[in-house]
């Protein structure tokens, strides 16, 4: 059944033509945003496109990402079946039938049949998934059901049209289509007209939803079908954590406060977000009750640039800012929040990048507006003034050591330079974690040096509380000793010292080997150059709990377990959420400094999580870690079971 | 009309430490801060300029590297920094600080008429808090010490009507403008400077007086006009402490031990 190409051309011609046009004005807003390469490396960019994208890598490693898979790939087939069928619709002569040689178009048509099936069933799965246990609180809106709905409505046209017109035996090709051909069957015995209306309704059904879903696409959250294959593309390519630098001249202007301060990507990305609600989900802001929520800063983001943007591009100034508490824009308690621990990054299976948006919002609110928490203000002088977070005199600094003599490093005398940091140097719990890593390194020999007095903080917290202007400044100062001293490997037992070191100094030509103490451990170890005795190991069975600075943001889980592994003969408990979904301490992202009012305390959350294995001892890696960790301990009053780091469970367990 | 901060960059003294030979302070590579106390000063006039549209300057005497502690001043918004500065200021006490500031606070006066003076109590280094009341005597303002808020001010009117933090109370006062107050940390939370401020705040003036510009009597500044000085600066003995119990084992009966110990050394009365 063809209907009349009269009526069905100027019909298409005019849905085309606006999807065109609404896609243009949607898609033309990015261009507000700042410039940004997301261009470079081309095969990798592609790569990923095709493993995230098209093979859906983040997608499944969720309850119901199979079902999405198959919602994807039903689209693509189909999309080539949705083709010929608009194409037939102005051309009746152009159907597969006509142009194909059977051998090819009837595999095809075959193909087509079963993905109907197959997305109808993944339909009714998203249908009732959403309606008996949505993903999360609020994720019922109407437009999610009428998307799902719409979709529905196709397949069934599609076997409504097919069915009927093999019952009247117009299709050539029935014995391909084994659904159609079964439905066709229940049609047996219906008179001529009746399944002429029926398929003339299905084709129009078909049609009509098809257009309006085209139509409705680019004004609905799931925009993120034209969006999110792109944005897999264009996923950052180095550590999402590491921001980029801001050039401190007169006339600048500093960090995100209005919508034209993002980049275009960032912009891009909230097209690509379809309010899966995966980032939510895993955000230990948002499940402790704070009002930060990563979904809805990418749709606040959203939200801000349709109100700004067609202002923007004429040209104005934009009229809703992009901090504050009407709709469209996201609260200051929500950016001071976010302990950036890179799950929201991690859970997003289109690569968005909700956290370093937080990072330009912030960014925009201390350098611009010096409106940040009370608790700051100190922080900022402590760090300005004396180079540390506590404000303690940096000539204490070297005073961990007690009265043992600790060598100064120097080029040619000791191959590392052991870069203490703020909490191993002045916090007393992690002093003892400083004296640990030195009676391990001078078990194995280590030639290993410290800068003493002359350490400075590496200006990790600021970083990620916006204060950029500081950091760069702390970060010049390192850069400028690493590079005058001739340090080329750093051993480090803070994963913020690390992470800093490592990926935010490149940024200022330093290129060194930095090494985690659990990796550095590890390679001791593995070369046998330290003597354990587990059995003498105390502490009862142990737990691990990731460090997001070591594990998510660079990919360090596998090392710390290998040397607990070692140190006490066997391997570590897990938590419930570990490795890449390990849930932070609470403690990142500068909360080390700020007061935690509003919701639940995230670290005792994570106590309670780490307590459920009765464990004798809550393994860490990371000085916040670990005072977050021994806090909630106290506040669960939970008997024995105290914190460790691994290198004190090493230095335990040294022969001699 | 002005409103004034004294400000004073004073040694880090988190990080100071007395030469045992020499007893004076080791300066050498000892960052500088602004006065703690000066900073809350430094803060309520800025709110004076908002509040009020006053023009608000910094005001501090020092040597040379004193600009550094003025800047930060500006970067916080205050429309113009003098530094009193020359040879003949050196090795003042609290008195000859005072006839300086004195005088630079007068010769502002010229330009526009100088309405409220603020100062911290005291510096951290010096702890006198002799130069804001000098400034107010030597001035003929009032004098209003010990301020944790300003209660109400009528500039027309000229009074000015404020609550002074005292020991175990606290006392409203009003008084006649202009006057000199010394703030209480208290009184507000100092603000953060902005980047682009920080910036500005870098290229700006910073005026610098010398005695040619004030004109003052050689014999009542620096060393000449200090009837006080410093003889020698050290840290009192202390005897040695005493570790009582291992406060694990017995929390409780530690405590009763500190106890008893407290209450023998007449420290505490039961």
């Amino acid at each position: 059944m063809q209907p009349d190409p009269m009526i069905f051309t100027p019909l298409l011609a005019a849905a085309g033509l606006i999807f065109a046009w609404s896609c243009y004005r949607r898609f033309s807003l990015v261009g507000v945003g700042a410039s940004e390469d997301r261009f470079s490396s081309l095969p990798e960019r592609l790569q990923g496109m095709f493993l995230f994208a098209f093979l859906q890598k983040r997608v499944l490693s969720r309850p119901f990402g199979i079902n999405h898979l198959f919602i994807f790939w039903s689209f693509l087939i189909l999309a080539v079946a949705n083709t010929e069928f608009l194409v037939a619709g102005v051309f009746p002569a152009a159907k597969l039938s006509h142009i194909l040689p059977a051998a090819l178009y009837q595999p095809l048509l075959m193909a087509f049949d079963l993905v109907s099936l197959c997305a109808l069933a993944a339909i009714v799965v998203a249908l009732v998934r959403r309606a008996v246990a949505p993903p999360y609180e609020g994720a019922r809106t109407g437009e999610a059901f009428a998307i799902l709905s719409m979709i529905g409505t196709l397949m069934l046209a599609y076997f409504g049209l097919h069915a009927a017109e093999i019952a009247m035996g117009q299709e050539p090709a029935a014995q391909a289509m084994p659904i159609s051909s079964a439905l066709a069957s229940l049609l047996a015995g219906q008179g001529p007209y009746t399944l002429e209306s029926l398929a003339q309704i299905s084709w129009w059904l078909h049609a009509g939803v098809l257009l309006f879903f085209l139509n409705y696409l680019p004004y609905s959250k799931h925009m993120h079908i034209l969006a999110a294959i792109p944005n897999c593309f264009f996923k950052g390519l180095d550590t999402p954590n590491t921001q980029p630098r801001e050039e401190f001249v007169e006339g600048n202007v500093y960090g995100a406060g209005s919508i034209d301060r993002f980049t275009w990507k960032d912009l891009f990305d909230s097209f690509s977000c379809t309010e899966c609600g995966r980032c939510e989900k895993s955000c230990p802001a948002a499940t402790t009750g704070k009002p930060l929520n990563p979904r809805l800063v990418m749709h606040d983001i959203k939200v801000n640039l349709l109100a700004n943007g067609n202002l923007l591009q004429r040209g104005g100034e934009p009229a809703v800012p992009v901090i504050g508490e009407a709709e469209g824009c996201i609260r200051p308690d929500a950016l001071w929040s976010c302990t950036s621990c890179g799950t929201c990054l991690a859970a997003c299976p289109v690569f968005i990048e909700q956290m370093p948006k937080i990072t330009k919002m912030r960014r925009h609110l201390v350098q611009m507006e010096a409106d940040f928490p009370e608790e700051l203000l100190n922080l900022f002088e402590n760090m300005e003034q004396r180079s540390n977070p506590w404000g303690i005199a940096p000539g204490e600094r070297g005073k961990w050591a007690g009265g043992r003599e600790v060598q100064q490093f120097e080029a040619g005398k000791t191959e590392y330079l052991y870069f203490v940091g703020c909490a191993g140097s002045f916090d007393s719990r992690s002093k003892q974690v400083t004296l640990a890593m030195t009676r391990i390194m001078e078990a194995a020999g280590v030639s290993y040096g410290i800068l003493g007095k002359e350490e400075k903080c590496c200006g990790d917290s600021l970083r990620r509380l916006g204060n950029e202007y500081l950091f760069d400044k702390m970060a010049r100062e390192n850069v400028a000793q690493f590079q005058e001293k001739g340090v080329t490997k750093i051993i480090t037992q803070c994963p913020h010292c690390f992470t800093t070191l490592k990926n935010d100094y490149r940024q200022y030509g330093l290129e060194l080997e930095v090494i985690p103490h659990a990796e550095f451990i590890e390679s001791l170890l593995a070369q046998g150059k330290l003597k354990l005795d587990h059995h003498a190991k105390k502490g009862g069975n142990i737990v691990f709990h990731d460090s997001c600075y070591l594990g998510r943001h660079n990919g360090v889980y596998e090392a710390p377990r290998a040397v607990i592994a070692q140190a006490t003969g066997s391997a570590p408990a897990e938590m419930e959420r570990n490795r890449e979904n390990s849930f932070c301490c609470g403690a990142g992202g500068g909360r080390m400094w700020m007061e935690e009012h509003l919701g639940e305390r995230i670290n005792l959350n994570r106590v309670s999580e780490a307590l459920a294995g009765n464990p004798g001892t809550i393994c860490t890696t990371c000085p916040y870690c670990m005072t977050m960790m021994e806090d909630g301990l106290k506040d669960r009053s939970s008997g024995g079971t105290t914190v460790k780091d691994i290198a004190e469970l090493v230095a335990e367990g040294l022969q001699g | 009309m002005y409103v004034v901060a004294c400000i004073k960059q004073v040694p880090d003294t988190t990080q100071v430490q007395i030469d045992p030979v020499t007893n004076t302070l080791v300066r050498d590579g000892i960052p500088f801060i602004v006065n703690p106390y000066d900073t809350h000063a430094l803060e309520e006039s800025l709110r004076m300029k908002a509040r009020y549209g006053f023009k608000a300057a910094a005001l501090s005497m020092g040597p040379p590297n004193t600009e550094a502690t003025l800047r930060k001043a500006l970067a916080l918004g205050v429309d113009e920094v003098i530094l009193c500065s020359d040879r003949a200021f050196g090795g003042a006490d609290t008195l000859s600080t005072s006839n300086v500031l004195a005088a630079a606070i007068r010769k502002l006066a010229q330009e526009d008429e100088v309405g409220i003076v603020f100062c911290g109590k005291q510096t951290i280094d010096g702890d006198t808090a002799q130069v804001g009341p000098g400034i107010a005597i030597r001035l003929g303002f009032s004098q209003l010490t010990l301020v944790d808020r300003i209660e109400h001010l009528d500039f027309l009117a000229k009074k000015i009507r404020v609550r002074r933090k005292l020991e175990g109370r606290y006392e409203i006062v009003e008084a006649k403008l202009p006057a000199m107050i010394t703030v209480v940390r208290e009184l507000n939370r100092p603000r953060y400077p902005t980047v682009p401020m920080r910036l500005k705040a870098a290229k700006a003036e910073v005026k610098v007086w010398d005695n040619k510009e004030l004109q003052l009597d050689p014999n009542s500044v620096g060393l000449k006009g200090s009837p006080t000085w410093v003889s020698r600066i050290f840290s009192p003995q202390r005897a040695a402490g005493e570790i009582i119990g291992d406060g694990l084992g017995d929390p409780a009966g530690t405590a009763r031990l500190l106890l008893e110990k407290l209450v023998a050394s007449d420290m505490l009365a039961v």
